[in-house]
């Protein structure tokens, strides 16, 4: 039962994606931990932990999609089950410091012991042990949800007055957590870590192995929610969030429905937050702030939500732009986000033959980066400014030949395209100013929700299965007037005789 | 469960409902009894649709009494529980599962467990899958079976939403203007449906359409202000004076 269970969440489409996944679950760390530093191919250690935090806020985005997705209820308060994740996680990573603490305390927290605190609270007993604060990780943001959504859902609380009272609930867990008393560390948090499970939390192999961990715990986040929303559950869900009167009056007990699915995701949200906190290396009250959680539904607008894939996709595609534009942390890598954007500009705005191009032209760039530093190594010991010319244009001129080429052969996309991958390059070579656009992220964000809900209502994943399921019927409809009108011909000379 | 007060299906009497001071529902009482097929008329503000609320569990009344069966008290249920009691209502706007293929939507109304854990690992068995067709027979949408419910005309979504009240497999159909919007081939085609669907169950229709109401030749229930005006055949209550009066005449 359980396997059909499963078996029925996998389509094209997911398995692609499940794919994809364990590549980068092992891609990642191979570069980082097998690949020698001075390769440019080479990916620091920091990246391994930033890409970490990427894949969480993808988990707590596909906890989201869930729920907004597939049953209409929009939480602005998911960012609270989050943090209650990451802080069950980080009691048990305090509770690991020891006699390694500033204050050398075996059993009290630093924290705890600067505020005279004479013993450990009743409720951080057992988070020493991991097994304890795993299921903690589950069960607290569960029975939050669990009991918050009881009373929601049975006094029939729906659309924007859900969303706001899921507000009130993370701001006031944030205005708790900053205080004192409340025995989390209040404004600071819980941090310096040390040791996960006997492993250095800084350690290169922990925090790739942290990584792969992220990433198999989305792949088994989506392959939950796929099979979920697969089953008749998921279209009970998709009833209820269509026309929830009439799922009610056919029988079908919606607070219960809600319920499990709330719970489920709040869950989910849990794991994600403490999968973060590891490979942060800090968990504090700021992540209670509600305006986490309306981030997070927009990388799920972004993406598409009701596609599951979108809002992973969403979640790593704005999160990335955030690092780009706010911190310039990634500014060596962001041909990557860059290319990915063009890709997906390319396939919205001209569909799939300036893919193609711009796939060709990427190639032709990335070609050029790998080759420029041989070529200009070649130019320095032949002390040839020629070939050094050469080398710093080179992908300009193959750019160049192949949009000539391209032209005289009149494939209008490939020229396109290679203009994109010449583009990319300058870009690229040109010594690039980190923009400081940190202060206006928060305009940005603001903009890109208004953005996509005007523009691309459905998101990015959402408008490309519009889009090929339209062609389907197209290509279906232009079957049946063939064969209509085969039909016709055969017909015509019957009618004749 | 106390023995059965009354041999009628459903039976509501003295009910009162008022909304800040206005009575939508005075003192209604009417019966409707096993196997009949009812029409109820009025105009506009006269209380059909709270009438159909009070029923389905939606409104509780501040007065009266509404009897489903003989045994059940519908003032003390809720919506989920009604349904499953076997009382099926159709809105007056077509509400259907627009995201879901018609089949889809009929699978989802089959009578079957409601629970979520049976949903989670729910398989179609042979039997339903039959069921399903001949549903999609009797409401005439086999030819549009994948379709997304969204996309039917107007008239389609209407009989979608017929079908899934019969893949319910209710007792009582509580059917709320039917034909609104329809032409007068797809009109005559729904009371067809009706007709047929009233061999083996009760129904009450809300109409406006009294060439419908003609059409489907059953016992008419006028109501007027929250309470019955007149009853009888369609030449009666039309001959009568009041009725002429608040709605007929002019």
């Amino acid at each position: 039962m359980m396997t059909a269970f499963v078996a029925r969440s996998f389509d094209r489409g997911a398995t692609a994606f499940l794919i994809a996944l364990a590549v980068i679950a092992v891609l990642v760390p191979a570069l980082n931990l097998l690949v020698p530093p001075a390769s440019p191919l080479h990916l620091p250690t920091y990246l391994v932990a930033l890409f970490g935090k990427y894949i969480c806020y993808a988990v707590l985005a596909l906890s989201i999609d869930l729920i907004w997705g597939y049953c209409g209820i929009l939480s602005l308060g998911h960012g609270a089950f989050f943090a209650l994740g990451g802080y069950a996680m980080g009691m048990y990573l305090m509770r690991q410091i020891g006699t390694r603490g500033v204050y050398a305390n075996p059993i009290l927290p630093d924290f705890m012991v600067f505020l005279n605190w004479p013993e450990l609270p009743v409720y951080w007993y057992g988070f020493q042990h991991f097994a304890y604060a795993g299921l903690m990780v589950v069960l607290v943001p569960g029975a939050l949800a669990f009991v918050f959504g009881w009373f929601a859902f049975r006094s029939r609380v729906t659309g924007v007055y859900l969303s706001i009272i899921t507000q009130a609930l993370t701001f006031a867990l944030k205005l708790g957590f900053f205080r004192n008393n409340f025995g989390f560390g209040g404004n600071n948090g819980l941090t310096d870590f040390k040791d996960i499970l006997g492993f250095n939390v800084q350690a290169e192999g922990t925090r790739n192995a942290l990584f792969a961990i992220s990433v198999v715990a989305l792949m088994l986040g989506f392959i939950l929610c796929r099979a979920i929303v697969a089953s008749k559950f998921g279209k009970v869900l998709i009833a209820i969030r269509d026309a929830e009167a009439r799922a009610r009056f056919l029988g079908y007990r919606v607070e219960s429905y809600k319920l499990f699915v709330f719970t489920l995701s709040a869950c989910m949200a849990g794991i994600a937050g403490a999968l973060y906190v590891p490979q942060v290396g800090i968990i504090n009250p700021s992540e209670f702030e509600p305006g986490n959680s309306i981030e997070a539904v927009i990388w799920v607008a972004v993406g598409g939500r009701g596609t599951l894939t979108g809002a992973v996709i969403g979640a790593i595609l704005v999160n990335y732009a955030k690092t780009f534009f706010t911190s310039g942390t990634v500014v060596a890598y962001w041909i990557f986000g860059l290319a990915t954007l063009i890709a997906f500009a390319g396939v919205l705005l001209y569909r799939r033959s300036i893919l193609l191009g711009a796939a060709i032209g990427l190639a032709v760039a990335v070609a050029g980066w790998l080759l420029a530093g041989p070529l200009s190594h070649v130019a320095a010991t032949l002390d040839s400014p020629g070939i050094a010319q050469l080398a710093a244009n080179w992908p300009f001129l193959a750019a160049g030949a192949f949009a000539v080429a391209a032209l005289a052969t009149s494939w209008q996309p490939l020229p396109l395209g290679a203009i994109f991958g010449a583009l990319l390059f300058a870009f690229f070579i040109t010594p690039f100013e980190v923009l400081a656009l940190a202060p206006y992220w928060l305009f940005a964000l603001g903009g890109l929700f208004v953005a996509v809900t005007l523009l691309l209502p459905r998101g990015i994943v959402g408008t490309l299965r519009y889009w090929t399921a339209g062609r389907r019927d197209r290509t279906m409809s232009l079957a049946a007037a063939s064969a209509a009108a085969e039909d016709g011909v055969t017909a015509a000379p019957r009618a004749a005789e | 469960m106390d023995a059965k007060t009354t041999t009628a299906l459903l039976y509501l009497d003295g009910i009162t409902v008022s909304f800040d001071g206005f009575k939508a529902l005075n003192n209604l009482s009417f019966m409707i009894e096993p196997g009949e097929m009812r029409a109820i008329i009025g105009p506009n503000g006269a209380g059909k649709t709270t009438m159909m609320d009070v029923v389905t569990g939606k409104t509780r009344p501040d007065d009266g009494d509404a009897m489903f069966d003989g045994t059940y008290d519908l003032t003390s249920l809720d919506e989920t529980e009604i349904a499953e009691l076997g009382i099926g209502r159709k809105f007056q706007k077509p509400t259907v599962f627009e995201s879901h293929t018609v089949e889809d939507n009929l699978r989802l109304a089959l009578k079957a467990d409601r629970r979520a854990r049976a949903a989670v690992l729910w398989r179609e068995s042979a039997e339903e899958r039959s069921r399903v067709n001949g549903i999609l027979e009797t409401i005439r949408l086999p030819a549009v079976r994948e379709r997304l419910a969204g996309s039917l005309s107007h008239g389609q979504k209407q009989w979608l939403e017929i079908g899934m009240l019969l893949a319910q497999e209710p007792k009582l159909l509580l059917v709320d203007e039917p034909v609104a919007g329809m032409t007068d081939a797809e009109t005559r085609q729904t009371a067809e449906l009706l007709k047929e669907i009233n061999r083996d169950k009760t129904v009450v229709v809300v109409e406006h359409d009294m060439t419908f109401v003609r059409d489907l030749g059953v016992r008419v229930t006028v109501l007027h202000e929250g309470s019955v005006l007149a009853e009888g055949s369609i030449d009666q209550v039309s001959a009568n004076e009041r009725v002429i009066e608040v709605y007929l005449g002019r």
